[in-house]
């Protein structure tokens, strides 16, 4: 243990922590810019700037370690001027657009503006001027407001191990670009938007889609149904000040149906049909041993990124499209022809906490018969600043339900949204097409929690079968790797590609590093997510009324001909770059 | 492999052979024709030259002279330099049609070729090098062979008491005698900051690690150095040993050379340094016989000035864009791929294989109390004798200025020189007599630095140098950090302001405020440095800053929109030839009328200030 003095105050530490989290820990309050926990420490804003007696210079609290006996000074004058000149530099070359700002409210930059009280901007000059890339269907960049702290640069390089973005050119020139500077839609981004939820500012967000759902919302003849993702209910109430993790299911639903849409409908639902789907296709493939381990595909930006960057591998993803594709293949099909609505007039808007989402649903690929199954995608974020727009008080709203027949879920339908989620659900169905038992323990506990890949065996009865599941990019790289090099004896392997799965998904509210680093925000929103399939009273996907019923009325079996025209798909190898 | 034996006896017979190249009375009838092939010369065709001597001597068949190439004499100024040993004639200025002349008359007949002499500052034409002021004052450590040398050979270093160093540390001391030696002999970084080496060396060596390196930093980036490109280019064996000395010292298999691509003679005279070394068995495996092996490669950098700071330089060699890494943990802990790593730049290194020859107390014999031995010099700007220039620390501005450098061209005054080029700062005329060293810079508010040396006179506008200097690091910063990224550029903008008529009292208020936090609050040197050279002109030349902003005026004449060019009544004689040459027509007047200048015609061109016969413009 290390003993030091911050402010006065004594503090003692386990060596090697940082002087940022040894103040956190005595109650002191550093103000960080560039500093996101674990993925960016790099020390390169300098707003965490401290002085440490007997040392010359300032010292980067947010890298630099404690030693015995030092002395810290976190706010002397010294340290307060520093701090409001590199403030006002920053906010010198920045576009200043507050007022119509997608994060005005919550922006790093902001915040520390009126607390630093930068009123008046003193050193004024040239801007730098960027171009905005909005070319990409999922994500837009307006370096503009980009303050060089590159929280982005580290996500997608180290967590996701893409490296699709880095620094360009020099000194007050430097830009966060991509490759030959192409827009992001050119490159090898994956879109799984984990740069947005890293960035302090508003220079990066989802490509919004809020206007179109309002124009279709005022069409007398659009048929509007919405269907909202699994994770979506577990983050929603932070945009409106509740806590972390608060299920809003039932308000969610409410304020939904008050926008004015004519259904509205539960991707869980959707999830139950992947279930049914997926774990027949894999007790097929596991018998026929057809490309074994056959992966998960519910997660968009993870299917691109096998096309781009293992294509080999591509006839190990399941053939199952998303949760909220197959949902809209039904829809367009089942409850348009049982309600005779013409599916040309229905109008699917999913609400997902992703914006690979986006680019999915715009693939040529899904759709049925040249119907798109979706019609287009707002992330949380945007379902949020809908309600925001109608004037709703989300917070007073009284819990509804969703409509039928597509609001009837189980628990292994919800959980999909954490990782290890799609896995569970799988094994739950599996389990029992294999044994053709009942599975008494819906429990797996060893494909849940934290940790970056989750290796198993799963015992199904008969057999006993190896499965791993990854979330991040970076960690899903290694089992590639694996399967490329023959090294792998997995027989299903689930990848999500955002660290924690989709609860944490690039279209989910953004949580300040202050937040990321005082509150695991993972585990807070897994835990509803999970509360919810512990209170759900049917907890397997093959035991859910309406899939019966929509099997036996409409699709026959899962797996057979008219399921995989609804609900299979197929994908196909990608370039990295669009040369020009 | 070598053994010493072998090396030995190598070092003897090419002693003989160069003895006259060292002793003017060597009893010989051989001639060396000593032609310097630094970057220079050689831009001014020294290699033609050399190959018209090669010829003549080839044409005529003349036994017993010898062309050498050599790396830098330091009086560039008066490139192409030829020397003919043992008589020791400089001759300056050669052009490859001279060739013949020299030849015929100073190596067939023994008479040497008036015209093509040096002069000196006093106008004598002077036969020897040793007898140019320029040399007396200096005292050659680190230059020691650079002209003496054909750098492209190996066993003239040899012979040169190359490798003697190295084989007395493999065979005769240990690892703490080494570091030992080097902390008594008071040797500091001569990159800039003068670090004590010997303290560095002692930290790699006992910071813990499996595998440490052992880097050269080569990346001379300030405007108007070229030490390090000298003794590169004129020395590189000696680099290469000191390197295996500090490897053997911190326990060190391999080394790196971190060098400019703009260098391209120095990085060809390494590679071939490095290749006959190998050759030698003096680099590779088992060097000498013992256990000890080392090996050295080169990595050029991309022209990234932030790259002579050391962990972006680090970076730079582990593949990565070059950015300074925060500190602590220093490079001795935690180097290159995190491994403990001793980095130094040229001109440290050119001095450890003296020091371990010679001993500490010799070196430290040197120099001022706290700063031992000599220091390179660029010295370069309005002064006579541009070059490169070595002197104990502890000399003064003035003895450089004046003595080495032969004072300032045109009868113009001495305004102020700067040290440390853009992370320097300004010594104004009332600290010439200070004798330079680390600390007696550092406390009139300037910096040793690498060893830039820029000469001003009474022209040069200190606001515009404040400016040159920021344009400067402002597209030389790495953009990493906030200060250094936007401050220095909010700085260039004021300066920009004042020096077009733009700026307000105020200004100067926002530069010294931007100048104390980007200085406190940068990441790394060059960030931290930036703003010295407004802080120094600022402490020295407040004045003029102030000038340019309230009164809207260089006296210097040098910021063009400042600028007020009158005629002086007195000495105007009405000649007229002002009007002739003005072209705008804003001097007006007739006949033997005393002239006046239109200020809202005048662009302030200057073209009549160079007309006037009576130096009555100004």
């Amino acid at each position: 243990m290390v003993n030091l003095k911050i402010d006065d105050k004594k503090v003692v530490v386990p060596e090697g922590t940082t002087i940022l989290e040894a103040a956190k820990q005595a109650g002191i309050d550093i103000p960080t810019l560039c500093f996101l926990k674990d993925i960016n420490e790099v020390g390169d804003c300098r707003m965490c700037i401290v002085e440490v007696e007997g040392r010359r210079g300032f010292a980067t609290s947010c890298i630099q370690t404690v030693e015995e006996g030092m002395v810290v000074h976190t706010h002397t004058q010294n340290v307060l001027e520093a701090r409001h000149v590199i403030l006002d530099l920053i906010i010198s070359n920045h576009a200043k657009d507050c007022l119509t700002c997608t994060r005005s409210g919550n922006c790093e930059l902001q915040d520390l503006a009126i607390k630093f009280n930068v009123l008046d901007n003193e050193f004024v000059g040239e801007k730098s001027e960027h171009k905005i890339d909005d070319k990409s269907p999922s994500i837009v960049r307006d370096f503009n407001k980009c303050i060089l702290c590159r929280r982005c640069v580290a996500t997608c390089k180290n967590v996701q191990q893409i490296g699709a973005i880095d620094c360009i050119n020099r000194g007050f020139d430097s830009c966060i670009s991509t490759t030959y500077d192409h827009s992001l839609n050119d490159v090898d981004c994956t879109f799984c938007g984990q740069c947005i939820e890293s960035c302090p500012t508003g220079a990066l967000h989802e490509k919004e889609n809020i206007n179109d759902v309002w124009a279709k919302l005022k069409d007398p003849d659009a048929y509007v149904i919405v269907q909202t993702a699994p994770s979506v209910r577990v983050a929603l109430g932070e945009e409106f000040g509740m806590e972390i993790g608060t299920n809003v299911t039932g308000k969610m639903v409410s304020a939904l149906k008050r926008l004015g849409f004519d259904k509205v409908f539960d991707t869980n639902t959707g999830a139950d049909f992947t279930i049914m789907e997926e774990a027949t296709e894999f007790v097929k493939r596991l018998r026929n041993k057809d490309n074994l381990p056959m992966t998960t595909s519910c997660c968009p930006a993870w299917v691109k990124y096998v096309e781009m960057f293992y294509p080999e591998n591509i006839k190990h993803l399941s053939s199952c499209k998303s949760p909220h594709q197959m949902l809209g293949a039904i829809i367009k099909s089942y409850f348009a022809e049982k309600n005779n609505i013409d599916p040309k007039n229905i109008y699917v808007v999913s609400v997902m906490p992703c914006i690979a989402k986006k680019y999915e649903r715009q693939r040529k690929e899904m759709n049925v018969d040249g119907i798109n199954d979706v019609d287009i995608v707002i992330t949380t974020r945007e379902l949020a600043r809908m309600i925001k727009q109608a004037n709703i008080d989300f917070t007073m709203l009284e819990d509804e339900v969703f409509d039928n027949p597509m609001g009837e879920a189980t628990g292994a339908g919800a959980i999909f949204g954490t990782t290890g989620g799609v896995m569970e659900a799988a094994l739950r169905a599996a389990y029992e097409i294999i044994t053709g038992e009942s599975l008494k323990d819906v429990v797996f506990e060893k494909v849940r929690g934290e940790k970056g890949i989750k290796k198993a065996e799963i015992d199904l009865g008969k057999e006993k079968i190896k499965v791993a599941v990854a979330h991040g990019l970076g960690n899903a790289k290694k089992i590639m790797e694996d399967i490329k090099n023959g090294k792998s004896d997995y027989q299903f392997v689930e990848v999500m590609a955002c660290p924690g799965g989709c609860i944490m998904g690039g279209g989910q509210p953004i949580k300040s590093s202050k937040i990321r680093m005082n509150v695991d925000v993972r585990r807070k929103r897994a835990e509803a997510m999970y509360s919810i399939d512990e209170k759900s009273t049917i907890r397997k996907s093959q035991d859910n009324p309406v899939l019966k019923q929509i099997y036996k009325e409409y699709i026959g079996k899962p797996g057979e001909e008219k399921a995989h025209r609804l609900l299979h798909t197929h994908y196909g190898k990608k370039t990295k770059y669009q040369i020009f | 492999m070598i053994s010493l034996d072998k090396l030995n006896k190598i070092r003897e017979e090419k002693k003989k052979e160069l003895e006259l190249r060292k002793n003017i009375n060597t009893p010989t009838k051989e001639k060396h024709i000593l032609v310097c092939e630094g970057t220079g010369c050689t831009s001014s065709k020294s290699p033609q030259i050399l190959e018209n001597f090669k010829n003549i001597i080839k044409e005529k068949n003349l036994q017993n002279v010898r062309v050498i190439k050599t790396g830098c004499f330091g009086l560039c100024a008066k490139g192409p330099i030829v020397i003919i040993r043992p008589e020791d004639t400089f001759y300056a200025m050669v052009k490859p049609e001279d060739c013949k002349e020299i030849i015929e008359s100073h190596i067939m007949k023994g008479i040497v070729v008036e015209r093509l002499l040096c002069k000196d500052i006093d106008g004598t034409k002077v036969q020897k090098l040793d007898d140019l002021t320029f040399y007396k004052k200096q005292k050659r450590i680190a230059l020691k062979n650079c002209g003496m040398i054909n750098p492209e050979d190996i066993e003239e270093y040899i012979a040169f008491d190359g490798y003697r160093a190295l084989a007395r540390v493999l065979l005769e001391m240990s690892q703490d005698e080494i570091i030992n030696i080097i902390t008594k002999s008071g040797l500091r970084g001569r990159g800039g900051a003068g670090f004590p080496t010997g303290k560095k060396w002692s930290l790699t060596k006992e910071a813990k690690g499996d595998e440490k390196y052992v880097v050269c930093n080569a990346d001379e980036g300030d405007p108007g150095a070229f030490m390090d490109r000298s003794i590169l280019e004129g020395d590189p064996q000696s680099i290469l040993e000191a390197m295996e000395i500090a490897g053997y010292a911190i326990g060190a298999k391999k080394g790196f050379i971190y060098v400019r691509a703009e260098y391209p003679i120095a990085v060809q005279r390494l590679k071939i340094a490095i290749k006959q070394a190998k050759e030698y068995g003096l680099l590779g495996e088992n060097i000498l016989g013992t256990k000890f092996s080392f090996d050295i490669e080169i990595r050029l950098g991309a022209g990234a000035f932030v790259c002579g700071e050391e962990t972006a330089l680090l970076e730079s060699i582990e593949g990565k864009r070059g950015q300074p890494r925060v500190k602590p943990p220093y490079p001795a802990q935690c180097g290159l791929w995190g491994k403990p790593t001793l980095i130094n730049n040229v001109e440290t290194y050119a001095n450890i294989t003296q020091i371990i020859l010679k001993g500490a107390e010799w070196f430290s014999s040197i120099g001022t109390e706290n700063s031992k031995g000599t220091k390179v010099f660029a010295l370069g700007g309005n002064v006579n004798n541009v070059g490169l220039v070595e002197v104990p620390m502890g000399t003064t501005l003035r003895e450089i200025v004046y003595d080495i450098g032969g004072g300032i061209p045109n009868k113009r005054e001495f305004k102020a020189a700067q040290t440390g080029g853009p992370s320097g700062g300004c010594i104004p005329k009332e600290h010439l007599d200070t004798p330079i060293d680390y600390e007696s810079l550092k406390e009139i508010g300037s910096m040793m630095g690498s060893g830039g040396l820029i000469v001003m006179d009474d022209t040069k506008c200190m606001v515009c140098l404040a400016k040159f200097y920021l344009q400067f690091t402002v597209s030389e910063s790495c953009g990493k950090c906030t200060p250094c990224r936007i401050g220095t550029k909010r700085m260039l903008e004021i300066l920009e302001k004042l020096c077009s008529g733009e700026g307000e009292e105020y200004d100067i208020y926002k530069l010294e405020k931007l100048a104390v936090n980007i200085k406190n609050s940068s990441i790394c040197g060059l960030g931290q440095s930036a703003p010295n050279p407004v802080i120094s002109t600022l402490k020295y030349f407040r004045d003029e800053f102030r000038q340019h902003a309230i009164e809207k005026e260089c006296k210097a004449m040098e910021c063009k929109a400042l600028a007020k060019i009158q005629i002086d009544e007195e000495k105007c004689k009405g000649c007229g030839l002002c009007q002739k040459s003005c072209p705008v027509g804003a001097i007006q007047g007739e006949g033997r009328e005393k002239r006046i200048i239109d200020q809202d015609k005048c662009i302030k061109c200057g073209t009549c200030i160079k007309t006037c016969p009576f130096h009555a413009i100004g």
